[in-house]
């Protein structure tokens, strides 16, 4: 156990460290100098020279890369070329709003989708069954922002049970910070939640073809007993990688939600730094949304060898 | 042949034949100012209404299948191009440094969401029709690669490929001679259920602006235009919306149908 | 006094007819053996009794159990029989249990679920059966996960979960067709000890006519969904009646007779092969353990030879067979054919490999299903430097699929079109077109029902007077052996542990593995082949 733990934790460090320098590579690429760019064409050759020493832009690009690396490891992501504000600072303000949104949204899409695959499953090819395979085709059909945008005219603008947009922050208390990210958690999560539906679906009539399901019978445990103490441990084997993919797709999800309810999260962040050309932020922000996704695919992998036995002992 | 696939298949033609007659005639020019009839609902003139410029939104709806269709296709084809001989090889170096560094990479791509390396390339590049192809077409290659090599791996093990190699045939033609031919089916169903992925994909960027820019009509950014006036005007907003479900599911139904017709053992992955 | 009585069995699935009219009937201490072929319908008479059938089944007649009836009985209340009064073993134990709970909750599952004990009565019952199947708690602790066990320890931990309620009826469906020779003979005699000391009926399903003849108080012989005959064992064996026992009994004990061998030239020379595994480290910084899947194996076979190889699964005769074909590099050692090495340098030498084909077991997996047969059995013949075109290959194709005995026009058949005796030949016929001067059969006639087997064994023979052949024929199954080579190889652990005339082997058993394994294997009464 400890081994295999060890061996993921190893293979997290590299993708880290190769990501790192893909993303550093692909902004390196980026035609013009942030100095000159943020201080126009008519720029004094000096004043552009303390400010290239300012943004740490007057060493070689290796140099460049392991400042970056090494002052992300410390928590400094260095300093906006527009905002000359630390860039760490604006991350973890936008962190606040990202981060608590696409886990409320993972936890919506597992806590409708778990019922909602097992109950289809158990009623294979019954109308109950037909109805919840509908209606998952028509949510994997359906596009976040579209359905987001829906929300808000029936919820926001018509029954008024909600605000359409922005958020009221966490100094009001947790309740009301929810509140206001609850259309957005719902429009992130339903669609997510139908893909992660029809995949406990199949896994458990996969499942249900085993051999040792036919034992559980044989034992004299009723369908419904078997499908429970055999089916859905043995199905979250392949669920458990959905639901780590489905986490990245939530964050990125959720940095086009944003757009939608006017979310001060990470994707406008990203926005405005584009159109700022503000690339220090730009490189930040996806770096933490690549560790992000790697972090949870790691962990991902451990609750693996918490499921199935196998992988334990392995090693 | 299934419902799932005759509906599939009769809407996914229907999107495709909007894209190709808009070639030759739309109802109107989808490009035209017209403000005085700006905001029409639904009506017998304009059959989806006009949008706050009075522009056709018929017109346009037909003009944005082109984008998304052409966006989709190809970035799906990328992904396989490119996807499938990775995976190929990598199943037949089963092990090797080669299958260790294919699959590793394919780890890393997974790691950078479509929208993120459309981020990427937008930061550097400027915004795009081809960013989003590039953004798409990228994060597919992995899918392709890691199917294409799981379907390999489990032939690779079956009696009549060793029968093969006894027959002195070597990895590269038993790969394109007997693994390609058995796993067709499979990167069939499995190409149809991306394209479909890659119609939202584009979507979701044109929406926030990375994807195809202005004149260009593309589902996404009708959907965004139309954010500020759903409260008066919801057509704006519902048309692109079904513009898009329609052909999502047309193309997941057609996907389902192509597999259960085909081989109902297919395990597609849904990502 | 009987146990179970199946009445007038009739069961259709989907309108499909699969049994018609089936009776029998089990006394408490007696063990009744259900044999046929595959499509017998023997198994489905079995799920018949748990009522375990698949969806879509009807059945008619009656099954009763202790004088209640069974059929279409309401299923709370079968759930309530199945595992308390009927317990049931399955064919496969590597699948059979479930990979992420522990044995000890599996065999307690049994116990808890009919509510008949509270949780710690049941940990001692679960401890208590364990230890009586074999599994001694010492040695293998309740904790202890399936992937942990061999397949034969597997198995008696599914007949531990069948037998924790003391069942009056246990049903084993082919309980010992996935184990070895060895751990079979283990296996039927716990089945045999506990059906005596629990005073249990036992209904064993099997195709092995020999385990039948050994095991069975009563035997029924079924054929497509039908009993053809049925009686006391050795009333049976003396005195059968229907054709179709009589058929199956000499197919199952058939002999061939091969032509003398003609030279004395050595043809395959393997000389102190080693091929090793690594196999996954125990500690984070220990060196990779290796395992030795070949030891220091060497042999010579002959021009016109028939040898062969057998031994246990797991003894390496698998990983042999493919260094001889030129799959695998080996570490140490060399081999030769005609002289010449089968890897030359890193690659497998082509020179080499067209004198050699080979004849796999699965005769549903051996070919490409989407060519067809000219082109799945000319593939060898790509190996030649001029290989034959137009008529010359039409006629090669032809006369080959003469000689395994199909006609020229199945030439432009696909696959799926024959039966598994039929694609059997076409491998056959694969491995024959290239001419080689050897044919590897690896568990050839593993994968076919007895008729079929002793049909192609039939062709063989054949074949070895027609184009004197050169064969190493790898099997696990001893009787095939006997009479289908003339020298043969015992295997065990990677090494050879006994070779020599196949007759003297077989009769005079030098080393002690070879005796044991010999002693294992359940043998067909003499007196039924006569």
């Amino acid at each position: 156990m400890l081994r295999y733990a060890l061996k993921r934790l190893l293979s997290l460090i590299l993708s880290l460290a190769v990501a790192s320098v893909v993303i550093f590579a692909v902004i390196e690429i980026a035609p013009g100098d942030p100095a000159s760019f943020m201080l126009g064409v008519n720029a004094q050759a000096d004043t552009l020279a303390a400010l290239r020493a300012e943004l740490g832009l007057d060493v070689s690009k290796v140099q460049r890369y392991f400042n970056w690396v090494s002052g992300m490891l410390v928590g400094d992501f260095g300093t906006s070329y527009t905002y000359r504000t630390p860039v760490s600072q604006m991350i973890a303000d936008r962190l606040w709003v990202s981060l608590p949104l696409a886990l409320y949204a993972l936890t919506l899409s597992t806590l409708i989708a778990f019922p909602a695959g097992i109950y289809a499953a158990a009623r294979r090819g019954k109308p109950g069954d037909l109805a919840v395979m509908g209606a998952t085709q028509l949510g994997v059909a359906v596009p976040n922002f579209w359905f987001a945008m829906m929300l808000v005219l029936i919820f926001a603008i018509n029954l008024r049970w909600f605000n359409a947009g922005g958020f009221s922050g966490w100094d009001t208390g947790i309740l009301a910070g929810l509140h206001s990210l609850t259309l957005p958690a719902i429009a992130l999560a339903l669609p997510q939640a139908a893909i992660l539906a029809r995949v406990m679906r199949s896994a458990l009539l996969d499942i249900l073809g085993e051999d040792f399901m036919r034992t559980a019978r044989a034992k004299g445990l009723n369908p419904r007993q078997a499908l429970w103490r055999h089916g859905v441990r043995n199905a979250l084997i392949p669920v458990l990688t959905i639901i780590g993919l489905q986490f990245s797709f939530l964050l990125a999800g959720s940095i086009i939600i944003e757009q939608v309810f006017y979310l001060p999260g990470l994707g406008r962040l990203v926005f405005q730094a584009i159109s700022a050309r503000d690339l220090i932020v730009v490189e930040s922000v996806v770096m933490l949304l690549v560790f992000a996704v790697i972090t949870v695919n790691f962990l991902v992998d451990l609750a693996y060898a918490a499921v199935d036995p196998r992988l334990r002992s392995r090693t | 042949m299934s419902r799932n696939l005759v509906l599939g298949a009769c809407l996914s033609s229907l999107v495709l034949l909007a894209a190709l007659v808009s070639f030759v005639w739309t109802p109107y020019n989808y490009a035209a100012l017209n403000i005085p009839d700006k905001l029409q609902s639904p009506n017998t003139q304009h059959w989806f209404g006009t949008d706050h410029f009075g522009r056709d939104i018929f017109s346009m709806i037909m003009v944005g299948a082109r984008t998304s269709i052409a966006v989709a296709l190809v970035a799906v084809g990328i992904g396989m191009a490119l996807g499938v001989p990775l995976g190929l090889a990598a199943a037949a170096r089963k092990g090797s440094w080669l299958d260790e560094v294919i699959m590793r990479g394919n780890d890393l791509v997974f790691a950078f969401p479509s929208l993120v390396i459309a981020i990427l390339i937008t930061a550097v590049f400027g915004a795009g029709a081809v960013n989003a192809i590039i953004a798409i077409g990228i994060f597919n290659i992995p899918v392709f690669a890691r199917i294409t090599r799981g379907a390999a791996l489990s032939l690779w093990e079956r009696e009549f490929i060793l029968a093969a190699r006894v027959a002195g045939k070597g990895a590269a033609r038993i790969s394109i001679e007997h693994i390609l031919p058995n796993v067709a089916n499979l990167l069939i169903v499995q190409g149809t259920i991306q394209f479909s992925l890659g119609i939202l994909a584009e979507a979701g960027l044109s929406y926030v602006g990375l994807g195809a820019q202005p004149p260009t009509p593309s589902w996404g950014r009708m959907l965004a235009d139309a954010q500020t006036m759903v409260s008066f005007a919801p057509h704006l907003a519902l048309i692109p919306g079904f513009a898009i479900i329609v052909t999502v599911l047309g193309l997941n139904l057609l996907g389902d149908g192509l597999r259960d017709w085909l081989d109902p053992r297919i395990r597609v992955a849904r990502v | 006094m009987t146990l179970l009585q199946v009445k007038d069995l009739t069961l259709g699935i989907h309108g499909t007819n699969i049994l018609s009219h089936i009776n029998l009937s089990i006394a408490p201490g007696e063990i009744v053996a259900v044999t046929g072929e595959s499509g017998s319908g023997k198994s489905m008479t079995a799920l018949a009794v748990m009522q375990l059938l698949p969806n879509g089944a009807r059945a008619e007649g009656s099954i009763l159990l202790d004088g209640q009836e069974v059929l279409n009985r309401p299923e709370p209340e079968m759930c309530q029989l199945r595992g308390s009064s009927i317990g049931m073993v399955f064919q496969e134990p590597m699948t059979a249990l479930n990979p992420v709970k522990t044995i000890g909750d599996q065999v307690m599952e049994t116990i808890l679920i009919h509510k008949a004990m509270p949780p710690a009565g049941a940990r001692e019952r679960a401890k208590e059966v364990l230890n009586r199947v074999g599994l001694p708690p010492d040695k293998f602790p309740l904790s202890r996960y399936p992937h942990e066990l061999s397949g034969g320890q597997r198995q008696r931990v599914v007949i531990a979960m069948a037998i924790a309620l003391r069942p009056r009826l246990l049903i084993a469906d082919e309980p010992t067709t996935a184990l070895d020779v060895t751990t079979q003979a283990q296996i039927l005699d716990l089945l045999k000890g506990l059906v005596k000391e629990y005073d249990m009926g036992l209904l064993m399903i099997t195709h092995d006519l020999a385990v039948v003849a050994d095991l069975a108080d009563q035997i029924v012989v079924m054929r497509q969904g039908k009993v053809v005959e049925t009686g006391a064992t050795g009333h049976l064996l003396e005195h059968m009646q229907h054709p179709y026992t009589r058929m199956l009994f000499d197919a199952s004990g058939h002999k061939v007779t091969l032509p003398e061998p003609v030279s004395s030239t050595p043809l395959l020379e393997v000389t102190d092969v080693v091929r090793e595994y690594r196999l996954p480290r125990h500690h984070l910084f220990a060196a990779p353990a290796q395992q030795r899947a070949v030891d220091h194996v060497s042999f010579t076979l002959n021009k016109g030879e028939r040898l062969g190889l057998v031994g246990e699964s797991g003894c390496g005769k698998s990983t042999l067979t493919r260094a001889i074909l030129g799959l695998e590099q080996v570490q140490q050692g060399q081999i030769l054919l005609d002289g010449q090495p089968v890897f030359a340098g890193h690659k497998p030498n082509l020179a080499v490999r067209r004198k050699m084909q080979v004849v796999f077991q699965d005769p549903y997996g051996s070919f490409n299903p989407r060519h067809r047969v000219a082109r799945l059995i000319t593939e060898p013949l790509h190996l030649l430097d001029h290989p034959p075109a137009g008529s010359e290959r039409q006629d090669r194709i032809a006369e080959i699929l003469t000689a395994v005995g199909l006609g020229p026009d199945d030439a432009n058949k696909y696959v799926h079109e024959f039966s598994g005796g039929q694609r059997q030949r076409i491998a056959i016929a694969r491995a024959l077109i290239i001419r080689p001067a050897l044919i590897v059969f690896d568990e050839a006639v593993s994968a076919l029902d007895v008729s079929v087997r002793a049909q192609i064994l039939d062709l063989l023979a054949e074949l070895c007077a027609a184009y004197d052949l050169t064969y190493l024929f790898i099997s696990h199954d001893l009787s095939v052996v006997r009479t289908i080579t003339t020298r043969v190889m015992v295997m065990r652990a990677g090494k050879i542990v006994e070779q020599g005339e196949t007759e003297s082997v077989f009769a005079d058993p030098q080393h002690g593995y070879t005796q044991k394994l010999i002693a294992a294997a359940p043998r067909l009464p003499e007196l039924s082949i006569t």
